[in-house]
């Protein structure tokens, strides 16, 4: 019995990995380009994108999964996720990134608008371009002073994971849960949390990696 | 031919007028001391030179070459401002070095992204001009390991390493505690004599009447006196320059 419920709960675990790995490299670029979108000179721009930050921000991550994955359906006529489960994990997928898109987004712009403005007259004066000042002056200050609130953020997102199954995405807790159903047993549900201790345990210990790499200078 | 010429440059703020009318030449290896008050418009002078700040009126040469013309929109293309302002260096009154860089990678970076040699002449070269300002036993060092002082040496040596025709210093002390401004000084002065033309903003009235060819006075966006440290320190012929330097004496 044991063996039959770790292999549906590894299974489960994997899935919920799929989805925690696929949402990390989607947002991460995007959030950096919405970044710059919300900090863009152009005020149109600036105030659309702001305000699909507040609106994914102020909303449940809940009700963007149902109404990402129904709403072309209902509205349109027209699913375009396609059918079964493979349209359900695209959807999934889709809405994760959007919203960790936006949230990251907002922690970058948070690092990026705390640097100096110093560092970039430094890297004016020098002759650099805009995009040498950025990639060789300011990220890595930036990647430094938002370690600490991405790795919460991160954190977050490998627990929120679970909600995937609001569109019936198969998930860790979903193959836990459903031994109490079919053979009354609730420790497989149990094992459910100690998978997401310990891999959250080794993205902290991860973290505080990083972090550390990146003490060797202050500022 | 003069290295620097600056002709009726003016800068407003909104309705404050911060720079009015400025015109000044300089010759190649002069040292200019700008002295004055706060807020007389001494720092927007210097970002104005180093495109910082794009003034309202007036005209920039340097060699002769018309770098900046406000009457020409054609000589304010971001794409030239850039090679342009690599004739000017600016040193600032707070070092603003790239914390997460060793010494030797912040005075090479800048020579290597504009690949202004190979890889072992900018290294080369980085090492010779930390040498120049006495850091040599702290190439591997970070900023934040060092001094103010040698922070600001550090920033010179960068700024040395485009070898511009004009080097801008603001203030380049006075974010220092007052037994770290010699060492600075000291470095500053050793520049004069090679190619180096400087300019240099500071409260430091004797090092501006020992190592200056040219002192400026600034009052209010003006320049109010010009001339030669005797000129300037002996006989003042405004009113305004004689109260201000008798204030500054009376601060020591
Ligand atoms: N970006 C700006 N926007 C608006 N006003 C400014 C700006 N920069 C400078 N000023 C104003 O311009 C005036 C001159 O400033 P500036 O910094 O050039 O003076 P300064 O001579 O360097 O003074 P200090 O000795 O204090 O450094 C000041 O009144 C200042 O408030
Ligand atoms: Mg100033």
């Amino acid at each position: 019995m044991f063996e039959t419920v770790m292999q549906a709960l590894l299974e489960g675990f994997f899935q919920t990995l799929h989805i925690f790995i696929l949402t990390l490299l989607g947002a991460l670029p995007i959030g950096l380009i919405i970044a710059f979108g919300s900090m863009s000179k152009f005020k149109p721009l600036r105030y659309l994108v702001r305000t699909i930050v507040w609106v994914v921000r102020g909303t449940p991550l809940m009700l963007q999964l149902i109404a990402i994955y129904y709403g072309p359906g209902l509205i349109f006529d027209n699913n375009f996720w396609g059918q079964g489960n493979e349209g359900r994990f695209i959807a999934v997928i889709v809405a994760f990134i959007l919203n960790y898109a936006c949230y990251f987004s907002e922690i970058y712009r948070g690092g990026i608008e705390s640097i100096p403005k110093g560092q970039y007259e430094a890297g004016q004066v020098l002759g650099m371009t805009k995009p040498q000042i950025f990639f060789k002056i300011v990220l890595m200050q930036v990647v430094k002073r938002i370690i600490p609130p991405m790795s919460n953020e991160i954190i977050t997102l490998v627990k929120d994971t679970s909600l995937s199954r609001v569109i019936a995405v198969y998930e860790i807790i979903w193959a836990g849960q459903a031994y109490i159903k079919s053979d009354g047993i609730i420790w497989p549900l149990f094992f459910t949390g100690v998978f997401y201790l310990v891999f959250n345990g080794l993205l902290t210990l991860l973290f505080g990696f990083i972090e550390k790499k990146l003490n060797y200078y202050r500022g | 031919m003069s290295v620097l010429k600056v002709e009726n440059i003016s800068k407003n703020f909104g309705s404050s007028e911060v720079l009015r009318d400025i015109s000044f030449t300089l010759e190649k290896g002069d040292v200019l001391a700008i002295i004055g008050s706060s807020g007389s418009g001494k720092t927007t002078l210097l970002r104005c030179l180093n495109f910082l700040e794009t003034p309202d009126t007036g005209r920039i040469y340097v060699n002769d070459e018309l770098l900046l013309d406000c009457a020409d929109k054609t000589t304010m293309r971001e794409s030239e401002i850039r090679t342009k302002r690599l004739h000017f260096g600016l040193v600032f009154q707070n070092f603003n070095l790239f914390p997460q860089y060793n010494i030797l990678k912040n005075v090479s970076l800048a020579p290597s992204l504009l690949k202004l040699g190979t890889p072992e002449e900018i290294d080369t070269n980085a090492k010779k001009l930390i040498e120049r300002v006495g850091l040599s036993d702290k190439l591997d060092s970070y900023p934040c390991q060092l001094s103010g002082g040698q922070q600001q040496r550090v920033a010179i040596a960068r700024a040395l390493a485009l070898n511009p025709d004009i080097l801008c210093f603001d203030e380049p002390t006075s974010a220092l505690d007052p037994e770290l401004t010699g060492e600075v000084l000291k470095v500053i002065k050793g520049l004069k004599g090679s190619d180096s033309t400087m300019i240099v903003v500071t409260h430091e009235m004797e090092f501006a009447k020992n190592v200056a060819d040219k002192v400026i006075y600034m009052a209010d966006g003006i320049i109010e006196e010009m001339g030669t440290p005797d000129e300037i320190f002996n006989n003042p012929k405004s009113d305004k320059t004689r109260a201000f330097l008798a204030k500054s004496l009376e601060n020591l």
